[in-house]
Parts: structure tokens; C-alpha cells; sequence
């Protein structure tokens, strides 16, 4: 965080001082402008996180230190991994995990839980709507040009009929909270979101090293997100299947989220499938077992577009299934999510999404965006070409925290290679302002200090809009750092969503 | 159900560990007739051998370091091991974590083996790998279901145990060039039961009278020696009946049926007759036919035309 106010050290709350090592277990612990998760001011804890201080002031730092150490364990012998792209050596790590749950109360979930609802249903009929008639592009609303220049927009799904016209079922939206405490949403993910499975294995670890705890909360149950995610895959089986064949579709052990597909597949007791187990007969599509072929009517691919089927995109893709887009145009399996849902989380038809929420709702948006420049419009493009410093640039069409200037944090020779991309190709970039991420306690070893966090929770729709009370929070582990992403050295942690 | 990637995936990883612990005891094997011959009849000694491996005769450094440790070589120990180990990671998801932890332990120790370069140390290697893949096949029996995928990992094994001992057979019945068997010493056919960890068992059963046409038998025809053809035959038939009956599939009857044939010709076969008529020719057809029920395995259950599975 560009902190222009010197971050204050905090005197450490009175309660957790005494008890042990000389300096407390929070002497670190500074708070600054942004929003602190934990303490409203110096030593006053917010009342949510009261019973969670208290359990801390009964154990030791070398106590902690064995929690953690036993915490990832657990991780790596069940096997809990990411493969990191681009490193040569030894690919498989653990996507490191702090201690300290953080707590979403009661009233901020319900707020959540209908913002998100809202901005779900609304990108599904944003979806439809350019897909089929295009109404607003006809009015002007969502720039025509805009769309049709998406890179992640499929021209092979004019007209197609989609099921329950629901495009994205499984959404993973990023939410951020600012110095006001508020919770925005900093991105949209609509395509494969990835992090359920770390969703799940934290509070199966954090249940394992604080299990006193669970006793003094009231926290929701997240475990029956496979079953949520089944339900949602088989609403969207095709109409005339009443007895679907589900399955998960990975692109294979080389990809960084391979864990949690076989995760999800035995969660949800169906079979993982890679593309070529799969093949496509008279636009049916079959998996080949030793019994024979297999007809399959739900595909919950974890393959981008792209790669999906080399007839229709990447002729050089090995990792999908030749005639797939075929099969799916016949309405003879469903493709979860549906192809082309890319255009929607493109961050250029993200400043648009508050508006799209008012077109096809007339309601005003729960959950409001980041203020964005666009560097299509010239005037945006002036902005940030002069304010390179302050902002974060990030390409369009990339995820995972690749393709991303953090202006406070970068080289002079970093903003010189990203005035010459914008100037190539405006249309591929965004700017938003450097935002204030809240922060949350976080266990660093020697002590407990703030990370800056942002949440990402999992939405699914199918018959209806479910979302588990939950999400994954990441954390910037290095000190001071804004990046979360895992491919980027964040971490995460377990996500409590109270009852009351 | 299972998907066929997944079973081709199970079916090879007992494929290779079971070449990579017979690849192993051959060079302990080797290392230790080499140690008891005078220097004249060493080279031919560690020459029938290798050829029970398919490997080219070169120097005896070379080729044990060769056979065991060269990953470029298809059949050596490190790379079975290694394909092992990637048909195992494909289907991580299908085996129980012990038998991936395994698997994967006995990876890192071939590949630490490898970088510190084993001179002097060949019986050791060969323990690691032999006892490594006992473990492995101990801790599958005893953590994963006997499912169908189960009965794939069974009929890896045995297909390639079946193979391999015939090979090794035949290697030694077939004196290059040569007055047959009887050019071979006892020592020869005492390395040969060893190397099958049969020494005891044919002991016990024949006293320690060591004679070609008995070791040809225990090894060939025995019923209860466990790497012995029949032996191998036998439980190869059992997993691919069983998996027949699980895929209920029309042309499923070939591997079964072929293996069936194989398993009554050894339980009917007489030593005296296949010794008398054409040893080599008899354990070429063994080999062949293993070849057969390989091809008829993937034509049934993997690899098998689209327009013969549609459903009708």
C-alpha cells in the first residue's frame, strides 16, 4: 500500500499484553489508513473477533508456531498444491495458509449475498441478450464495438440456445474492502474461477487447529458446496437427460489447478475426464470407458474457451474435444459454463456491469465497482498515461494477477513498457485507481500483523442462485504487498461467515 | 466404471515396476556370477544375461550402470521407474495416497541413486528397487479396493512376469551357437532360480541337485512358484476374467480366452516333451502370445474402435 500516512504502531489491546512472551504476540501490530478486519482503533477489537482475541491470549507463540506447522502438513500430505507456470524447477508447491480465520458477520454476508445474487443474475441476461438480440448494444447502453472487440467474445454462440439461459453457473467474484469499511467488486470471474477447493481445505484445517473455537461461534457449514455445485450441474443437464452423466473436464496434471479438479470430481462423485477420454459421434459426445463408450450430457469444463475444441478454436489445442461446440450448438450436452461467458468479466465490460445491473433489473447495484479507466476512450487514456504512478494498470483479458502494473510499487522502466503496450492497443487496458485493501490479522511467525486480504466467494447458479456462505479470503503475505494472487506469493485463509 | 485412459494408465504402472525389479535382480545377479568365474568365462556369463534383457553387450561397467540407471534407455531401471511413476501421477486420483507416496519414495531414491552414481554398490541398488516395488504391490493389495482398476494393476504384473521370465528362459536354453544347455555350468542355473528368487523354493522341492531340465520345469510349469510362468499365467487369466465380468463387454472374451489358452497349455505342458522337441520355439510362442493378449487387452477395454462401441 502507497501509504501516504505513516502506519502508527498500535499499543497492544490490554488483554493479550500480559499473558505471555514479553512483547505480546501483537507488538507488530500497526494499523494504518485502511480498514483493519480485526480492530476498529488502537486496542479495540471488533466484537466478532472478541472471542477469537481471547483464544489467542491463552496460547503461546511456540504454541502457534506448532499449529501452523502441523496446519501445513495437513496441506501437503493430502496433497493441497499449485503449479506454478513459468518455473522450471520443482512446480508443485502449497498455497501457504495463515491461521487466523477471518470473520464476515451476519449483516455484511446478507449484504453480499444479494449484491452478488443481483450482479450474477443481471451479466446471465447481459449474456443472453448479446448473444441473441442485442438489445443493449442497439440502445447504446454497453458500447457495440466494445463487445464485438472482445477477445473472449464467441461469435459460434449467436443464436445458440442455452439451457435455462444461464451462461455462467459458477462465478468466483473478487471483492475488496475499502477504508469505509464498504465491500466493492474489483472483478468478475466468469469463466473457470479456480480456489473453491482452498475454500474448503482451509476451514478443514482451521477446524483441525482451533477446534475450542468453533465452539464459542456460530459459523456457517461450507462443506456441502460439492453437493451445491452437483445440484447446479445437473439443473442444466439438457431437458430430455432426466438421469444425467456429469463430468469434470481438466486439462490434465500439468495444469496449476489440477488439484482441485480430481478434488471436486470426488467430491461430487463423478468422473474426471480429460479431452481425450472424450469424443464426439453425430454431435453426441461420448467418454470411452472399459465398458465402452459412455454417452455424456453435463460437461463442467475447467478448459478455457480457447481450448476446447480444436474444430471451432485452437486447431493446435490437444487439450480439448474435437466437435464439442457442435455437440453443444445441438443441444446435446450442457458446457458449464457456457462458451463465451468471457466477454462479460473482460475488465472493459466491467465498468459497464453497474450499468447493465440498472438495464435489465431497473434496481440499483448492491455491490458497487472500482471507479475504472478505460484506455479506449481517449480522454481515459490521457489520464492514465499521466498518472501511471498512482494507478493499476491490468490487460483486459488476463487473470491470475498476470499482465498487471501496480503504478506505486513499479520501476521506471516497468511504467515505460506499459505506456508503449497502451499505446499499441488501448483497447486491451484498464486503469483503476491504487485502492486501500483492508487488512486482516495475519500469523507471520514472530507475531500477528495485519495483510492486506480481498475475498473471493463462489457463486453458483443453476435453478436458482446458491451461494455458500463462505469464500476464499487471499492474503498479500509480504509485508506491505497488494498482490494476492497465488501465482504472485499470496496466501489464503479460512473465511468464517457467522450465523448471527 | 472406469475410464480406459485410466485403466491403460493402472495396467502400465505394474508393467514397468514389474521390469524394473526383474531388471534390477538380473544385474545383481550378473554382478555376483562375475565375482565367482575366472576372468575367461565372465564375459559370456554376463553376455546370456543380457541378453535376457535386450540389451547390446558393451563392457560389464557400462552396461550395469547402463541397466540400471541410463534414463535415455527405454527398459532401464530409472526410466521404468520414472514411467511408473507418470502413469501413477495421470491417475493420482484412482490409486490410494499410500501407494502414490510409495510409488513416489522409491522415485526420489532411484533418482538420488543416480546422482551419486552407484560404483561398488550394485547389490544395494538392487535391493532398493526390488524391495521398493514388493512394498508397492503390498501396500496396493492392502489400501485399494479390488475394483476392476485393481484387476488392471494385477494384470500388468503378471502379463509382464509371464514375459519376462520366458525371455530369461530362453536366454539360457539357447546357448549361442553353442551345444546347448549343457554348455552351461551349475552356477549358471543356481543364478538363474536366484535371480527368480526361486533358489529355496526349487530346493525344497527338488533338493539342491541343480539340473537344467528341473530348473526349466519350477520355472516354467511350476504351479506354486511365484514367478514362474504358470504362476503368472494363472493370475493374469483371473484379472482379465474379472474384468470381463465387471465391463460386461461383447468382444471382452478375447483377452480372457487367450489367456485361458496360455495358462492350460503350461498346466498341461511335460518338461521332458517342450526339452526334446524346441525349447526356443515353445518360449517364442509364450512370449507371442503374451504379445497376443496385450493387443487383445487394448482392443477391448482401451484402445478400441468408435464404430464398433456406439451403441446400436
Amino acid at each position: 500500500m502507497p501509504s501516504p500516512t505513516r502506519p502508527q504502531v498500535v499499543p497492544a489491546p490490554a488483554s493479550l499484553t500480559a499473558a505471555h512472551s514479553p512483547a505480546g504476540l501483537f507488538a507488530q501490530y500497526d494499523l494504518d489508513r485502511t480498514y483493519d478486519e480485526m480492530f476498529a482503533a488502537p486496542g479495540q477489537a471488533r466484537p466478532q473477533y472478541q472471542a477469537l482475541l481471547d483464544e489467542l491470549a491463552t496460547v503461546s507463540l511456540d504454541d502457534l508456531r506448532r499449529r501452523q506447522i502441523e496446519a501445513d502438513r495437513a496441506f501437503l500430505t493430502q496433497g493441497i498444491t499449485f503449479t506454478v507456470y513459468g518455473d522450471e524447477q520443482g512446480t508443485e508447491r502449497i498455497f501457504p495458509f495463515d491461521l487466523l480465520p477471518r470473520i464476515v458477520t451476519a449483516r455484511e454476508w446478507d449484504t453480499l449475498e444479494r449484491g452478488l445474487a443481483q450482479r450474477l443474475i443481471a451479466i446471465n441476461l447481459f449474456l443472453k441478450d448479446i448473444y441473441n438480440e442485442g438489445r443493449i448494444l442497439a440502445e447504446g447502453v454497453v458500447p457495440r464495438e466494445l463487445v464485438y472487440s472482445c477477445r473472449h467474445y464467441r461469435r459460434e454462440m449467436r443464436g445458440v440456445r442455452v439451457h435455462r439461459d444461464v451462461y455462467v453457473s459458477v462465478a468466483g467474484t473478487d471483492l475488496v474492502r475499502l477504508e469505509d469499511g464498504r465491500f466493492v467488486v474489483l472483478e468478475d470471474n466468469l469463466r473457470v474461477p479456480s480456489g473453491v477447493s482452498y475454500m474448503l481445505a482451509n476451514r478443514a484445517v482451521t477446524k483441525r487447529v482451533f477446534p475450542g473455537l468453533f465452539n464459542e461461534y456460530n459459523v456457517r457449514p461450507t462443506a456441502h458446496y460439492g453437493q451445491a455445485l452437483l445440484a447446479t450441474l445437473r439443473a442444466l443437464a439438457p431437458p430430455d437427460r432426466p438421469d444425467p452423466t456429469i463430468v469434470v473436464l481438466t486439462p490434465g496434471v500439468g495444469n496449476s489447478a489440477y488439484f482441485e479438479h480430481a478434488f471436486l470430481a470426488r467430491e461430487m462423485g463423478i468422473s474426471l475426464v480429460e479431452g481425450r477420454d472424450l469424443l464426439v459421434h453425430d454431435t453426441i459426445v461420448y467418454m470411452r470407458t472399459t465398458s465402452g463408450l459412455r454417452r455424456v450430457d453435463v460437461v463442467y469444463r475447467r478448459v478455457d474457451d480457447d481450448f476446447l475444441d480444436p474444430l471451432a478454436f485452437r486447431s493446435d489445442s490437444h487439450l480439448g474435444v474435437a466437435g464439442l461446440l457442435n455437440a453443444y450448438r445441438a443441444g446435446n450436452v450442457s458446457v458449464v459454463n457456457a462458451i463465451g461467458t468471457g466477454v462479460a468479466d473482460d475488465k472493459a465490460i466491467y465498468a459497464y456491469v453497474p450499468a447493465i445491473i440498472r438495464f435489465y433489473l431497473s434496481e440499483e447495484p448492491i455491490l458497487p465497482n472500482v471507479e475504472t479507466y478505460l484506455c479506449g476512450n481517449p480522454s481515459d487514456k490521457q489520464y492514465v498515461l499521466e498518472h501511471l504512478d498512482d494507478l493499476v494498470v491490468k490487460a483486459v483479458g488476463e487473470s491470475g494477477g498476470y499482465g498487471m502494473l501496480v503504478g506505486p510499487h513499479s520501476t521506471a522502466a516497468q511504467r515505460d513498457e506499459f505506456r508503449t503496450l497502451i499505446k499499441a492497443e488501448p483497447r486491451n487496458f484498464i486503469a483503476q485507481p491504487t485502492l486501500a485493501l483492508s487488512r486482516a490479522a495475519c500469523f507471520v511467525g514472530s507475531g500477528v500483523e495485519p495483510r492486506h486480504v480481498d475475498l473471493r466467494p463462489y457463486i453458483l447458479y443453476g435453478e436458482k442462485v446458491t451461494i455458500v456462505p463462505g469464500g476464499l479470503t487471499r492474503v498479500a503475505l509480504r509485508k506491505g504487498s497488494l498482490v494476492v494472487n497465488s501465482s504472485q506469493g499470496g496466501g489464503s485463509k479460512d473465511t468464517w461467515v457467522l450465523l448471527e | 466404471m472406469l475410464l480406459s485412459r485410466v485403466a491403460d494408465a493402472l495396467y502400465w504402472i505394474t508393467r514397468y515396476l514389474e521390469r524394473a525389479e526383474h531388471t534390477a535382480r538380473l544385474i545383481d545377479i550378473a554382478r555376483d556370477l562375475g565375482l565367482d568365474r575366472a576372468a575367461a568365462a565372465r564375459p559370456r556369463a554376463i553376455e546370456r544375461l543380457y541378453s535376457g534383457l535386450g540389451l547390446p553387450a558393451e563392457g560389464e561397467r557400462s552396461l550395469i550402470h547402463m541397466a540400471l540407471f541410463d534414463s535415455s534407455h527405454r527398459n532401464s531401471v530409472a526410466a521404468c521407474v520414472m514411467a511408473a511413476r507418470e502413469n501413477a501421477r495421470q491417475v493420482r486420483e484412482e490409486i490410494s495416497t499410500d501407494m502414490w507416496e510409495q510409488l513416489n519414495d522409491l522415485f526420489l531414491r532411484v533418482r538420488k541413486l543416480q546422482e551419486s552414481s552407484s560404483g561398488g554398490r550394485t547389490h544395494y541398488v538392487s535391493r532398493v528397487i526390488v524391495e521398493g516395488v514388493h512394498l508397492f504391490a503390498g501396500i496396493t493389495d492392502a489400501t485399494m479396493g479390488h475394483s476392476e482398476g485393481w484387476q488392471y494393476l494385477q494384470a500388468g504384473r503378471f502379463l509382464e512376469r509371464a514375459a519376462t521370465t520366458a525371455t530369461l528362459l530362453d536366454a539360457f536354453l539357447v546357448e549361442k551357437g553353442d551345444a546347448g544347455p549343457a554348455a552351461l555350468d551349475q552356477a549358471d542355473w543356481v543364478a538363474l532360480l536366484r535371480s527368480c528368487s526361486a533358489l529355496e523354493g526349487y530346493c525344497r522341492r527338488y533338493t539342491a541337485d541343480v539340473r537344467p531340465e528341473r530348473v526349466t520345469e519350477f520355472l516354467l510349469l511350476d504351479a506354486e512358484c511365484p514367478r514362474s510362468v504358470r504362476f503368472a499365467a494363472t493370475r493374469l487369466e483371473t484379472a482379465l476374467r474379472a474384468i470381463a465380468r465387471y465391463t460386461g463387454h461383447p468382444s471382452g472374451g478375447r483377452a480372457e480366452r487367450l489367456s485361458g489358452r496360455l495358462r492350460a497349455s503350461l498346466d498341461y505342458g511335460q518338461v521332458d516333451e517342450i526339452l526334446s522337441d524346441d525349447p526356443h520355439a515353445y518360449l517364442t510362442s509364450v512370449s507371442r502370445q503374451c504379445a497376443q493378449i496385450h493387443a487383445a487387452v487394448y482392443q477391448s477395454y482401451v484402445a478400441y474402435s468408435i464404430e464398433t462401441a456406439l451403441p446400436a
